[in-house]
């Protein structure tokens, strides 16, 4: 199979996206998002997982949750370029919700032979999350401190996203057959949560433990179900951090042109300009590689998992530098908690790490291109 | 079918059939001689002979110079270059050796010369048979390039003109120069004006083109000193004064920003040439030894190598989005990111295959145990004339900070 060279993103996709990109300003400017989620500056505040909520049906009615559904689920089957191109808007408004988890689950599911029941439910509007990561912080769903017996689920998965947020569970679990993807209700009998205290504003997370919870079995291979679905779930993350990188640089830039010393604009001076030229250069980079990545995923499958790769890889990159320069060239006025930066900053240093930082993936990429040291 | 052939239209298509059948029987294939890296390096007489053949060819073929009009030695289509490169790229040809003459010179005379200058060097240019070097730089004139001093004074209808321009690439084979100029020394940018000039037929009449030998020990580029040189005023492109102006069409046509498409071949893979490419500092790391095992075992290296393969891949698809207007926020944003990259991405890659070679890599060219012959640590040194060359990479970060970006101009 070959790409097409527009990536595949057609007129539908443009359409999306700037109907996104509008929804997003409209409903939740960031001086609202500010007000919304950095009412309270507390070092110490529990997080309080804030997010408009009232929003959610109307992303429902706009098809957003069911991008990634087949329709034969009854989703709207869109190509990956569709999925990069929102949530590259979604990124770009920090927004906070379970939009995301509720795509990635769509992805684990319907790489599973029995997910068409959980994915009509998301496809009805139900939010969802995956819960399958361990205490030591391992991406890989085979490391789950979760078991099930007699389809009741036991033990506790760590670092789960929006928990606070999403109605439905996904969980892996150790089981009779070995890995076993198990579906139920976040407010089923036998599920605790507990929320973590996380230092980005926008985003809630959460440790989850069952105890002899019942939950539905998923048919199907856990192992191979996650391993298909995860580069789609790193070109959501690198999707997310581009759109928030370039909203770190447009910012940043606007502030270089009004704000004056020495009887110049901050970005008449090279040391500024030629930082934010950077971080351009580089959004850029990550830019490019996320719908390379998406492309293959709809159209070059075998080499999706090495595109994805180098799309998490560059995009986790690119948000340490760009959050790290947007702070340092609005100098003092960055660095304290009125200026919106810091949601931008919080929310990319969450996902640099989340679902693999660089060094991770491109320790994976070592062994797909250098072969692997015996 | 690929997406640019679905897109075709009835001309492309048809010229698009006409330049894989004339490939498939007219490629040169493998060179005579050993090729230089690039048109800029070419630096003997039978290398330039090689090379201008397959352009001349290409061009009688009707794959160069496709989109000029007939009237100027060209093939009078529309949009077509953009096809015959894509052919020439697919099917593995040379480079073209006329590359400042094709990439600046031909647009800056088709957009700024009287018709009959331009029927007169166009066709020549276009085939190959004359090659063109560009005198724009000069020893006080780097990054500020305004700020040239060679001058031309006013004699009727004569122009005679002094002056010392630098790194002038192609200049001991070039029969014409593209010359940015003074004419008047009260105004900086308005004083300026813009002239093409024959040298080959004025060597020792005026004109003086001595080598200059880059770090790497090879020569490649030169000085050229102009003493009382009479050109007449039928020489001058566009208006006394607009030469500045001139300059922009020049340099953005060699930034990849122009209307016209630059003929373009490429990607032939002798066993001869070398580049600093990912893949080439694979080879190096899985043939280096080190320890029990080799460079390509080692953690901190195989980060770094993967890195620069990350770097490469997204290079290429910056060039990919940039001709899909829905996925770029502003238009010429990735165009001119594109020489600030590829510098210095080569750059890096050249430095880090140097850090695998090890020990290794204090060997040169002429030496027998000298790995890859010794092309990295030539490769290294030849890339500061990549990012030096054609507007530093300060230069181009003020253009992207500015043009871009819209900051304020640091000047």
């Amino acid at each position: 199979m070959t790409q097409p060279t527009n990536f595949g993103f057609g007129d539908e996709c443009a359409l999306l996206k700037d109907s996104a990109r509008k929804f997003f300003a409209e409903h939740l400017p960031v001086d609202r998002l500010h007000a919304l989620v950095a009412a309270k500056p507390d070092a110490e505040a529990v997080s309080d997982a804030a997010w408009r909520e009232d929003l959610w049906p109307a992303m429902v009615e706009l098809g957003w949750t069911a991008l990634a559904i087949p329709e034969s689920a009854g989703g709207l089957g869109l190509p990956a370029v569709a999925v990069a191109g929102l949530l590259e808007e979604h990124g770009r408004a920090a927004f906070p919700g379970p939009l995301a988890a509720t795509l990635a689950t769509s992805y684990v599911l319907a790489a599973a032979d029995g997910g068409t029941a959980a994915l009509e439910e998301i496809a009805a509007g139900r939010s969802a999350t995956l819960a399958f990561a361990s205490a030591a912080g391992s991406w890989d769903p085979g490391d789950t401190a979760v078991t099930a017996k007699g389809g009741r689920l036991s033990g506790t998965a760590c670092y789960v996203q929006e928990p606070r947020k999403a109605e439905r569970l996904l969980v892996a679990a150790r089981d009779e057959a070995g890995l076993g993807l198990y579906w139920l209700a976040r407010d089923a009998a036998g599920v605790a949560l507990a929320p973590d205290t996380i230092v980005d504003l926008t985003r809630d997370q959460g440790r989850i433990t069952f105890d002899e919870a019942v939950a539905e079995p998923v048919a199907g291979n856990g192992h191979a179900a996650f391993h298909a679905a995860m580069p789609a779930l790193w070109m959501l993350l690198a999707a997310d951090m581009v759109g928030a990188g370039e909203w770190q640089l447009q910012t940043t830039v606007e502030y270089a042109q009004t704000r004056k010393q020495f009887d110049r604009p901050l970005g008449f001076f090279q040391a500024v300009k030629h930082q934010l030229v950077d971080v351009m250069t580089r959004v850029d980079e990550s830019k490019s590689l996320l719908y390379n990545a998406a492309c293959a995923l709809d159209h070059e499958p075998e080499k999706a998992r090495q595109l994805a790769h180098m799309a998490k890889a560059s995009a986790s990159a690119m948000a340490a530098f760009a959050s790290g320069r947007s702070v340092q060239c609005h100098g003092g006025i960055g660095f304290t908690w009125e200026c919106y930066l810091h949601l931008y900053f919080k929310r990319q240093k969450h996902s640099e790490v989340l679902w693999g930082d660089g060094a991770w993936h491109r320790a994976r990429l070592a062994d797909m291109l250098l072969g692997e040291v015996a | 079918m690929s997406e640019s052939e679905r897109k075709d239209s009835p001309e492309q298509a048809e010229f698009r059939v006409h330049c894989r059948d004339w490939l498939r029987e007219n490629h040169p294939g493998e060179p005579s001689v050993r090729l230089p890296q690039s048109a800029i390096e070419i630096m003997t007489e039978p290398q330039l002979h090689w090379l201008q053949a397959w352009q001349k060819a290409a061009y009688d073929a009707g794959l160069v110079g496709c989109d000029y009009p007939e009237a100027v030695g060209g093939g009078g289509r529309t949009d077509c270059q953009r096809v015959a490169n894509e052919e020439m790229q697919a099917a593995r040809t040379p480079f073209l050796p006329n590359v400042i003459g094709l990439g600046m010179a031909a647009p800056t005379l088709f957009y700024h010369a009287q018709e009959p200058l331009k029927e007169r060097l166009l066709p020549r240019l276009l085939s190959g048979e004359d090659i063109w070097c560009q005198g724009f730089s000069e020893p006080g004139a780097g990054s500020d390039l305004a700020s040239v001093q060679t001058f031309a004074e006013r004699r009727g209808d004569r122009w005679v003109i002094n002056g010392h321009k630098v790194w002038t690439s192609l200049a001991h084979f070039a029969e014409w120069m593209i010359l940015l100029l003074r004419t008047d020394k009260s105004h900086k940018y308005d004083g300026l004006s813009y002239f093409v000039v024959p040298i080959r037929s004025a060597l020792g009449k005026g004109v003086t083109v001595r080598p200059l030998i880059k770090i790497t020990g090879e020569t490649g580029f030169n000085e050229v000193i102009f003493e009382d040189l009479e050109v007449d005023d039928s020489y001058r492109l566009d208006e006394l004064g607009k030469g500045w102006q001139v300059a922009m069409t020049t340099l953005l046509h060699e930034r990849g920003g122009g209307e016209l498409v630059t003929p373009r071949s490429g990607g032939l893979t002798a066993k001869t040439s070398f580049s600093p490419t990912a893949r080439n500092l694979r080879t190096l790391a899985q043939e280096t030894p080190r320890g029990d095992g080799t460079a390509a075992d080692d953690p901190l290296l195989r980060d770094r190598i993967v890195h620069q393969f990350i770097r490469e891949e997204a290079l290429q698809q910056n060039q990919r989005r940039s001709r899909v207007p829905a996925l770029q926020d502003h238009p010429m944003r990735l165009q001119l990111q594109y020489k600030l990259l590829i510098s210095e991405l080569a750059q890096d890659t050249a430095r880090l295959g140097l850090e695998v070679a090890g020990p290794a890599s204090t060997l040169y060219l002429a030496d027998e145990h000298a790995p890859a012959g010794g092309q990295w640590p030539l490769a290294y040194m030849n890339s500061y004339g990549m990012t030096i060359a054609a507007g530093t990479s300060e230069i181009q970060r003020n253009i992207l900070g500015e043009r871009v970006l819209g900051l304020a101009k640091s000047k």
